[in-house]
């Protein structure tokens, strides 16, 4: 694949979804998204400080979510008696009445995976931002690419809210701290997401080398 | 805001990096050469031109979805014991009792969450695998989109797993009403994780295969 080509023109790249052979050009000061120029999937985002604002997102998705497992998300009042539950209590109601793998999948997915996926990226961006390579950088990349998919804060909230209206008819109810917090850490990890990618932190590890 | 541009990058003709022996690195996105190195150069990772034995594992999972859906949707997800005896909801007449007391909106929501999204994915997934075994030349851009969206929607099933979470949780009111997880609940969230497992195993490069005649792949 050797072309003679203008000294600013980068490496070669492809397309994550139709393979299409790329050669990418001098990247724009500017913002930028590039798109793959067949299938319109996206190739790389350029032009951003990426690593400081990642860093502070995920501390604050972090914190918040921590914060969310010791408050009750939703709370009903019956006959002056209020029963309220944690994430956690309502996956342990869920294990005792005999379905332990999915109170195990409701654990993982509102609350281990989101904070594993946080814990992951901080320990690989906050040594980068300081010119170091984090130890253990290729394996932790790879779990989480492949936990990702199964962080579900969103779907989670969504479930809340027609909980919450399943449940009006039968006594007053309303949505607790939590609820309003996993609120936030949906926000804010829509956030993170949107301010780095795969491609920055390899960047970055790269460039750490020199 | 960063608008889209296809300026920086330029196309090799129109040919995948398959066909020049290229692959891309499924851990870090670094274009490698499985002939010269089978590992890639920068983060050391097995390199593929494409998923290995995805048409296999994508019907394996497909069908064990399939077979869970029967169940997840003829078993009760709750079973509520009250004073006016006990009462099994499957999916539906949740959404039906929802519809009947004037959520209609929420009604709609839990429908399409969990009825409509669930089926549709397996129909239009088991489509997509169909046209990549028989190697279709049909629109490849759409197929490709058909691809994404299954990808965007599939998550969103999770849905009446946590409701009946919640809901489990909240009422256990011994002398009013209590409420409990029903077998459907399991055979639901199977068909929810192994659509999804089936959704990631799809290869969706393997849609534009057939568009150029040189492609010889081996894993």
């Amino acid at each position: 694949m050797d072309e003679e080509d203008s000294p600013k023109v980068g490496r070669l790249a492809a397309c994550p979804e139709c393979d299409l052979l790329v050669r990418e050009l001098q990247p724009p000061a500017s913002r930028s998204t590039v798109l793959c120029p067949r299938c319109d999937a996206l190739l790389y985002r350029t032009g951003r400080n990426v690593l400081e604002q990642a860093l502070a997102l995920a501390c604050a998705a972090f914190v918040l979510l921590a914060v969310a497992n010791a408050f009750p998300i939703v709370g009903l009042e019956i006959k002056g008696q209020r029963i309220d539950t944690t994430v956690i209590g309502a996956a342990a109601r869920l294990w005792q009445e005999g379905m332990p793998l999915v109170a195990s999948l409701v654990l993982l997915t509102t609350t281990i995976i989101p904070l594993l996926e946080l814990a992951a990226m901080m320990w690989m961006v906050l040594p980068l931002l300081f010119g170091k390579r984090p130890p253990a950088f290729t394996q932790i990349f790879h779990v989480l690419r492949l936990t990702h998919p199964w962080a579900m804060v969103e779907v989670f909230l969504l479930g809340i809210l027609v909980a919450l209206v399943k449940l009006s008819h039968l006594a007053h109810v309303l949505p607790d701290i939590a609820a309003w917090l996993f609120g936030g850490v949906m926000l804010v990890m829509t956030g993170l997401s949107l301010a780095i990618e795969p491609r920055d932190l390899w960047q970055a590890w790269q460039e750490t080398r020199e | 805001m960063s608008r889209p541009m296809r300026q920086p990058c330029r196309p090799q003709g129109a040919s995948q990096a398959a066909q020049h022996g290229q692959a891309l690195c499924e851990t870090c996105g670094l274009l490698g050469s499985p002939a010269s190195s089978p590992r890639c150069e920068r983060c050391g990772s097995r390199l593929h031109f494409r998923k290995p034995h995805s048409i296999e594992r994508t019907w394996a999972l497909l069908i064990a979805a399939y077979v869970m859906y029967l169940p997840a949707n003829l078993l009760p997800i709750t079973v509520t014991h009250s004073l006016f005896g006990i009462q099994r909801d499957t999916i539906m007449s949740g959404v039906a009792y929802l519809w009947s007391s004037g959520s209609r909106a929420i009604a709609l929501i839990v429908f399409v969450a969990s009825v409509v999204v669930p089926l549709i994915k397996l129909f239009l997934l088991t489509l997509l695998v169909v046209s990549v075994q028989r190697r279709w030349h049909w629109d490849p851009l759409q197929r490709l989109k058909l691809y994404r969206f299954l990808e965007g929607i599939g998550r969103w099933s999770m849905l009446d797993v946590y409701v009946v979470t919640v809901l489990v949780a909240l009422v256990q009111v011994q002398s009013l009403a209590a409420i409990s997880p029903g077998g459907g609940v399991l055979a639901f969230a199977a068909v929810v994780i192994l659509s999804m497992l089936a959704t990631m195993a799809f290869e969706p490069r393997l849609i534009w295969d057939p568009m150029h005649h040189a492609a010889h792949l081996k894993e």
